[in-house]
């Protein structure tokens, strides 16, 4: 998908995740599709509820639940994950790909010395004594900043402050060397001023090693800093995806465009309202039928013949435009049109 | 400042202070102190936003708080149309009550879920006793017209409500007795960001329709550019920087201002390459106990030796441009 070419190593197509719940079949994630190249950066970006973290969980094998139901392709390195043996998915996780959560206290025992499950993590994937694991862990919370390294090994996490915590779960999500690594608002719960340096280092590691990486947030201007490429999700689907560069300057989709007029800048001065959209995102229960951005859309009238209330937009390239594709019914030269002359020009 | 304020301050604040008592033991003897907010002076003027932004831990809703008068000051003065309102008791507060008013963060926690949307949004006529003209409902209904949401919601209970149109109920409740200021802190951040706009939009609307004076709060500085006249930036307690919009975002003038913007990420990837960011060292120094002189001084690239010794006095350093630093830029 962009430019910063490596090969493929993870390939998801077609991914569905309903749930089944006392109020109905929650289609949290309703037919995705994506790659990311190794040594890239796949941002996925969506409002609450609209997916993203059920779609990273089920890369990871994480739902467990029999109230789960999950059909489609992820393809990790080759290998087929959907159906796998479970042993084998655990093995994978960890190892060929680790998760960082918004939240770390959740991913951290609270009993445990931060260094204690560094050096688990290490060696469930590593036969190797103690004393090396303990090495391991120190040096890598060296790499992700932490001062006194090897005295803060033995402190809890409820020692460390927000944006430490943030750095030890890196530094634990990193130790065994995944070549993908999914970063699930990773800076959500922090300050600015953190959120800079845990970015930067989100950078840097990756250059590092290579690896690819999903960055899953609700912020445009965390996946412009980071992200190749984009993906941004509604209820459950991706209606655009593309190279970050396009998805900013040329949005193709009615949704795009309404997040883009409803962020306040801080690189302008900026004097006119705000462009919101209407409403409210659906509940994935009762998704609304067709386009299910249908009616909260200011253009749902514009495609003849209602075709927006009835039938599903289904992701199509965008002409002329490499890797970049939009699901709305509207004509393509229509849609350039209203980015053009209605919607650039406000923002 | 030396002058208590040009005469369209609505609210004044002078050296405003709150220091929460750290006790130990079953005497509760007093061991420290959580320096919140540790010497403000400012003013708000009339039919201005003023934005506050800073950190977590700052000091930004601990000073929300001390305006509106939810919490005793430890030391200072707050003055709202002249008048001393440092120390009012509940009564002597409570026609003043009328006047300001504060909406919250959490359109989820401060709605109380036993009650209906009528009640919570004709609370404020009840608590002060007042009956407007044509009944409490007829007004609440109004209300409920004025933030964008329908009359009919008069009887459904918050949990029918999405987190947008719960903060719109907030809205309406803070406007029930038509303040003159009102104190929102962090009114947007629970939101999604298409519901955020809609909420900024109305707070806008509403500010235009009935002459009010906001004092904003919030740590995302893209909806502070937007919605702020002027700006006062915080650190561990203390203002570090107060001036207009557009010299705050264009020429700040205090380290930790510079570091803050930019920090902040910009939604255009073309711009990702030119960007020079001042990553700042370590944390947020514990507000128990502050580094002596400049608070600042710890994280701060150009601190010398004074910056250790003296605090620096929040000075004018331009018309209208206030900074707390010895070396600003
Ligand atoms: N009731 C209290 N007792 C003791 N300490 C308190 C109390 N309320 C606030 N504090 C402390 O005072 C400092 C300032 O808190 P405040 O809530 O004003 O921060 P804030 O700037 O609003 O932060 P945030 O952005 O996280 O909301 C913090 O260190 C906080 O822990
Ligand atoms: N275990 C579950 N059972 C039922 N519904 C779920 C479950 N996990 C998530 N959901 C629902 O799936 C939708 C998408 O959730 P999520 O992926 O967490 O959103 P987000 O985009 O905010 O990360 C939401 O409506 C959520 O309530
Ligand atoms: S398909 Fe119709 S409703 Fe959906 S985004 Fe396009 S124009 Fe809007
Ligand atoms: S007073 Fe000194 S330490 Fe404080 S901000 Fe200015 S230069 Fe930095
Ligand atoms: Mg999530
Ligand atoms: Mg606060």
């Amino acid at each position: 998908m962009s430019e910063q070419t490596g090969e493929v190593f993870l390939s998801v197509r077609d991914l569905k995740i309903h749930f089944d719940t006392d109020d109905g079949l929650v289609k949290s994630v309703d037919g995705i599709s994506f790659d990311v190249r190794r040594g890239s950066t796949l941002g996925i970006v969506g409002e609450s509820g609209s997916g993203k973290s059920v779609t990273s969980l089920g890369v990871m094998g994480l739902h467990r639940t029999a109230r789960a139901r999950i059909s489609g392709e992820v393809h990790l390195d080759g290998e087929e994950l959907i159906g796998a043996d479970p042993d084998r998915v655990r093995r994978l996780r960890g190892s060929k790909m680790a998760m960082i959560f918004q939240d770390p206290l959740s991913a951290m025992h609270p009993y445990f010395t931060v260094g204690a499950q560094i050096v688990e993590a290490y060696r469930v994937h590593h036969a190797v004594d103690r004393r090396t694991a303990r090495k391991r862990a120190v040096e890598l919370l060296d790499r992700v900043g932490i001062p006194q390294p090897d005295r803060r090994v033995d402190d809890y996490p409820h020692q460390f402050s927000g944006g430490m915590r943030q750095r030890a779960m890196i530094a634990m999500a990193l130790v065994n060397n995944p070549e993908l690594l999914i970063a699930d608002e990773p800076t959500t719960a922090l300050d600015v001023t953190v959120q800079a340096q845990i970015l930067d280092l989100i950078r840097d590691l990756q250059k590092e090693f290579g690896s690819a990486v999903i960055i899953i947030t609700h912020d445009l201007g965390v996946v412009a800093e980071l992200a190749d490429d984009i993906l941004v999700m509604y209820a459950g689907r991706c209606v655009e995806r593309g190279p970050a560069e396009a998805l900013f300057t040329r949005p193709r989709h009615p949704y795009t465009w309404g997040l883009l007029g409803s962020m306040p800048r801080i690189d302008r001065e900026q004097t006119d309202r705000l462009i919101p959209v209407k409403g409210s995102p659906p509940s994935l229960i009762n998704v609304p039928e067709g386009c299910a951005f249908n009616p909260r859309c200011p253009y749902a009238d514009v495609p003849e013949g209602g075709l927006t209330r009835t039938e599903r937009p289904e992701l199509t390239p965008v002409p002329g435009d490499d890797g970049h594709h939009s699901a709305c019914h509207l004509a393509h030269e229509e849609r350039t049109r209203i980015w053009t002359e209605e919607i650039a020009p406000k923002l | 400042m030396t002058n208590p304020g040009p005469p369209e301050a609505l609210l004044t604040v002078e050296g405003l202070v709150k220091h929460f008592p750290i006790t130990k033991g079953v005497l509760r003897r007093q061991v420290g102190a959580v320096q919140a907010v540790d010497g403000l002076t400012f003013d708000v003027r009339t039919g201005e936003t003023l934005g506050v932004v800073g950190e977590s831990g700052c000091g930004k809703s601990t000073m929300g708080r001390l305006i509106t008068r939810l919490l005793e000051p430890t030391a200072g003065r707050i003055e709202f149309e002249g008048r001393d309102i440092t120390h009012l008791g509940v009564s002597g507060m409570r026609p003043m009550r009328r006047d300001v008013q504060m909406i919250f963060q959490d359109p989820y926690s401060s709605l109380n879920p036993r009650h209906t949307v009528g009640t919570i949004v004709g609370a404020p006529f009840r608590l002060q006793g007042i009956a407007p003209e044509g009944g409490v409902k007829k007004e609440v209904q109004g209300l409920l017209e004025l933030v964008g949401l329908s009359p009919e919601h008069y009887n459904r209970y918050p949990h029918e409500f999405s987190g947008g149109q719960r903060q719109r109920i907030g809205i309406a409740r803070a406007l029930a007795l038509k303040p003159k200021l009102v104190v929102a802190d962090e009114p947007v951040s629970a939101l999604d960001v298409s519901i955020q706009a809609q909420v900024v939009n109305l707070l806008d609307d509403l500010q235009d329709e009935l002459g009010l004076t906001y004092v904003i709060i919030a740590h995302d500085l893209s909806v502070i550019r937007h919605v702020s006249d002027r700006i006062a930036v915080m650190y561990l307690g203390k203002l570090v920087e107060l001036t207009d919009r557009t010299s705050l975002y264009t020429a700040p003038a205090h380290p930790y201002t510079k570091a803050l913007l930019s920090a902040v990420p910009v939604p255009d990837p073309r711009r990702r390459t030119q960007r020079k960011r001042i990553l700042l060292n370590g944390d947020v120094p514990s507000p128990i106990s502050p580094p002596s002189g400049c608070r600042f001084r710890t994280r701060c690239w150009k601190s010398a030796e004074v910056c250790s010794e003296q605090e620096p006095p929040l000075l004018e350093l331009r018309t209208g441009h206030q900074v707390a630093c010895h070396f600003p830029e």
